[in-house]
C-alpha cells in the first residue's frame, strides 16, 4: 500500500489513505454499517412503518401484545404500537446524542487546548472545570429546565425547544472530562521537540495547536467521544423520566426503557428492545471510534 | 587575532537564563536554577563554534536561548545585527528566517503525524506565500541538498532511519535559507557509522551555503573535526574558549584538560602512555553553585581564593580565554586590557 503511493511524487491525499486504513478494521467497518442501518431506519422507518389508527377501545383492547405480524415489537401498556415507537424514539436519542457529544467534545477540547497552552489560563479554566464537576448535575438541569424550558419552548416549539434544551444541558455539563484528558496530554506534547521546532520556525500559537497539538490529541478524544454518546443518550433518558425532558408522550429510547421497567418482570422485551437498541449504538460509535484512531494514526495506518 | 576579519555574525553578551523554582504552599519563588549564568562568546561567519560540556551543563539552554525559544532572564544575542533578546514579538517572527535549529532526537523533533513534504514545508507555510507547486519544488531540492530521495515525500517520520529523519530535520532547518544554524547535538542519538554521514553532510552545507554553526555536542573528537574554535562550559558557565587546534593540544583550564583526557585515543601505544584525569565528586547543583569558581568543589589544581572569587573569562594567550584564578593571577596582566571588551561576566557577581 505505502510503496503505491510512494512511487507517485505528487503529495497524495491523505484521505484515501485513512479510508483504506479504515476498511481493514473489522470492529470498524461493523460499527459504520450498524450505525449506518439504526440511522437509516430512524430516519425512513417512520414513514414505511405507518401505525394503523385504533380507536381508545380497540387500543386497550389490544394492549401488552406480544410479537406478532401486526405488531412486530408487540404493543405496550396503552396498546400502542412498539415498533413505530421505536422508530420514532431512535431519531431524538441519536440527535441527543451525537449532537451533545459533539458539544461536548468541541468544547472540553477548547477548553483543554486553552488550559495546556496558554500557562495564564490554565488556573483559570482549570478551576472553572473543577466548579463544573463539583456541581450536582441533576439539580443544575432541573433549575436549567424550569427556568428556560417555557422561553424556548415559547420561541422555536415545544418539541424542538426540549431538544435544543437537553441537548446544550447534556453537552454543557458533560465536557468537563474531555478538559482534563485533552489538558494533560496538550501539556505533554507541547514539551515535544517537534512543538520546539514550530516555535523556532516561527510559527503562531494557533498554527501550532492546529498543526502539531489538535491531531496528536485525537486518541483521547476519540475515547472519550464515544464513551460520551452512550452516557448522553442515558442523562436524557434520566431527564425524561423525571420529567424534565421531552413530553411524557414523546418516545425516546430512554423513555421506553424507563416506561417498561415497571412491566419487566411480565413483560422483558419491553426492556429489551430499547436497551438493545441503545447497546448497539453505543458499541458500534465505540468501534467507529477505535477504527477512527487506528485510521488517523500514519504509526499504524499501512501496517 | 580571530576578532581581526570580518565582523562576528553572532553575539552573545552575558546571557543568562534562569528557571525559577517555586516552594511551598504558596508558590513562592525561593530560587533560581542557574541553568546558563553569564556566558558570552562570538561566531565569525561562515565558522563553527564547538560548545562541549558534560551533561546538565547548560550546553542545550544556549543554544534554545539564543534563538528565544526560552526567554533568556539577561543579555544580549546579536544576530546578523539584531538583539533576538529583546525583539519584540513580531520582528522577531520576522527574523526567525535567518536563525534555526536542527535539534537532538530526530524522532522527537518531526510530527509523527505530517508527512516529510509537510514537514520541510511548513517553514515556507509560515513565511511565504507561494504557491503548493513552488513549495513543492522548493521541498524537493532540499531533499536534493541533503540527500534524501525523491520519491520519499509522501512518508512520515515513523518509516525512516535515525540518519534519514535527521536529514529531514537539516532540510528544515534550511527551508528558509538562514545564516545560523544551532545545532543542539545532531549526532547524539545516532549510530557512529551515521554520525559520519550528519556530520560530513553539516560541513558540506557549510561550505556550499556559507552557514554558521554553532555545534552542540559532548562527542569531543567530532567537534575537533568540525569547530575552528571551541567553548568548553562548565555549570552554565564557560571555563575555556580557545581555538580548536590549541585547545586539544594542550587544554588550559582543568576542567578542560580532564575532560579531553577522556578523549579515546586510536594509537594504542599513545593510549598506554595517556593518563586520565579522573574528576571525583559530583557536579553542583546548578540552583546552589559554589560560591567561588564553579569547578572549585573537583578541581585538582584548587586554590584558595577560588573558593571565593568568581574567575571572570580573560585572554590568557592571543585568542584562548580562560576563566581560572592559574592564569589570571599569573598572566592576568597581560591578557586582560584587550578582552575587557568581552570580559563582561564577572561584574555581575
Amino acid at each position: 500500500m505505502t510503496d503505491a503511493s510512494a512511487t507517485q511524487p505528487n503529495p497524495s491525499s491523505q484521505l484515501r489513505d485513512i479510508w483504506n486504513q479504515f476498511r481493514t478494521h473489522k470492529g470498524a467497518l461493523f460499527g459504520l454499517i450498524t450505525l449506518g442501518i439504526l440511522i437509516l431506519a430512524v430516519l425512513i422507518g417512520p414513514y414505511l412503518w405507518v401505525p394503523e389508527k385504533l380507536t381508545v377501545a380497540e387500543a386497550i383492547k389490544l394492549k401488552n401484545q406480544g410479537p406478532s405480524l401486526r405488531f412486530p415489537l408487540g404493543t405496550d401498556q396503552l396498546g400502542r404500537d412498539m415498533l413505530s415507537r421505536m422508530l420514532l424514539a431512535g431519531r431524538v436519542s441519536l440527535a441527543v446524542g451525537l449532537v451533545a457529544m459533539v458539544i461536548a467534545i468541541v468544547f472540553g477540547t477548547f477548553i483543554g487546548i486553552l488550559a495546556g497552552y496558554f500557562r495564564r489560563l490554565d488556573g483559570p479554566l482549570m478551576r472553572l472545570t473543577d466548579m463544573f464537576l463539583a456541581l450536582p448535575l441533576i439539580p443544575l438541569l432541573l433549575v436549567m429546565v424550569m427556568l428556560f424550558r417555557d422561553r424556548i419552548a415559547g420561541m422555536i416549539g415545544p418539541e424542538l425547544g426540549a431538544f435544543t434544551l437537553i441537548v446544550f444541558a447534556i453537552g454543557i455539563t458533560s465536557w468537563m472530562a474531555t478538559a482534563r484528558i485533552v489538558r494533560g496530554e496538550v501539556l505533554t506534547l507541547k514539551e515535544r521537540e517537534y512543538v520546539l521546532a514550530a516555535r523556532s520556525i516561527g510559527a503562531k500559537p494557533n498554527r501550532i495547536i492546529l498543526r502539531h497539538i489538535l491531531p496528536n490529541v485525537v486518541s483521547p478524544v476519540m475515547v472519550a467521544a464515544t464513551l460520551g454518546v452512550a452516557e448522553a443518550i442515558i442523562t436524557e433518558s434520566v431527564l425524561s423520566f423525571l420529567g424534565l425532558g421531552f413530553p411524557p408522550d414523546f418516545p425516546t429510547w430512554g423513555r421506553l426503557l424507563f416506561d417498561g421497567l415497571q412491566y419487566m418482570q411480565v413483560y422483558p422485551e419491553r426492556v429489551v428492545w430499547p436497551g438493545l437498541a441503545i447497546s448497539l449504538t453505543v458499541l458500534s460509535v465505540n468501534y467507529i471510534g477505535d477504527g477512527l484512531r487506528d485510521a488517523l494514526d500514519p504509526r499504524i495506518r499501512g501496517r | 587575532m580571530l576578532d581581526a576579519g570580518p565582523a562576528p555574525l553572532v553575539q552573545v553578551r552575558d546571557l543568562k537564563m534562569h528557571f525559577p523554582i517555586y516552594a511551598g504552599i504558596f508558590r513562592r519563588h525561593v530560587g533560581d536554577v542557574k541553568a546558563v549564568d553569564g556566558v558570552s562568546f562570538q561566531i565569525l561567519p561562515g565558522q563553527t563554534l564547538g560548545l562541549v560540556g558534560e551533561s546538565g551543563c547548560g550546553k542545550s539552554t544556549v543554544g534554545r536561548a539564543m534563538l528565544r525559544l526560552y526567554e533568556p532572564t539577561a543579555g544580549q544575542v546579536i544576530i546578523d545585527g539584531d538583539d533576538v533578546a529583546s525583539l519584540p514579538p513580531e520582528a522577531l517572527r520576522k527574523k526567525r528566517p535567518t536563525m534555526q535549529m536542527v535539534f537532538q532526537d530526530p524522532q522527537a523533533s518531526l510530527n509523527p503525524r505530517m508527512t516529510l513534504a509537510e514537514i520541510v514545508s511548513e517553514p515556507l507555510d509560515e513565511h511565504t506565500d507561494w504557491s503548493r507547486a513552488q513549495k513543492l519544488e522548493r521541498v524537493y531540492e532540499l531533499m536534493d541538498q541533503v540527500g534524501l530521495n525523491r520519491r520519499f515525500v509522501n512518508r512520515f517520520p515513523h518509516e525512516f532511519s535515525g540518519g534519514q529523519r535527521q536529514r529531514i530535520g537539516i532540510a528544515r532547518a534550511l527551508a528558509l535559507k538562514p545564516r545560523f544554524i544551532v545545532c543542539d547535538e545532531p549526532i547524539a542519538a545516532l549510530d557512529v557509522s551515521i554520525q559520519a554521514q550528519v556530520v560530513n553532510l553539516l560541513e558540506d552545507l557549510q561550505e556550499k551555503l556559507g552557514l554558521t554553526y554553532l555545534f552542540i555536542s559532548h562527542d569531543l573528537s567530532m567537534v575537533r573535526h568540525l569547530a575552528q574554535r571551541v567553548a568548553v562550559m562548565y555549570l552554565g558557565r564557560i571555563a575555556e574558549l580557545s581555538p580548536s587546534k590549541d585547545l586539544y593540544a594542550r587544554p588550559l583550564h582543568p576542567y578542560a584538560e580532564a575532560l579531553l583526557s577522556a578523549v579515546n585515543e586510536p594509537d594504542p601505544e599513545l593510549a598506554a602512555r595517556r593518563k586520565r584525569i579522573i574528576l571525583k565528586g559530583d557536579v553542583p547543583s546548578p540552583a546552589n553553585p559554589p560560591k567561588g569558581c564553579n569547578f572549585c568543589t573537583r578541581c585538582p589544581k584548587v586554590m584558595d581564593i577560588c573558593k571565593t572569587v568568581k574567575p571572570d573569562l580573560a585572554e590568557v594567550e592571543p585568542g584562548r580565554m580562560v576563566a581560572c584564578h592559574l592564569y589570571t593571577s599569573a598572566a592576568g596582566s597581560t591578557g586582560a586590557p584587550e578582552a575587557n571588551e568581552r570580559n563582561q561576566q564577572g561584574e555581575t557577581r
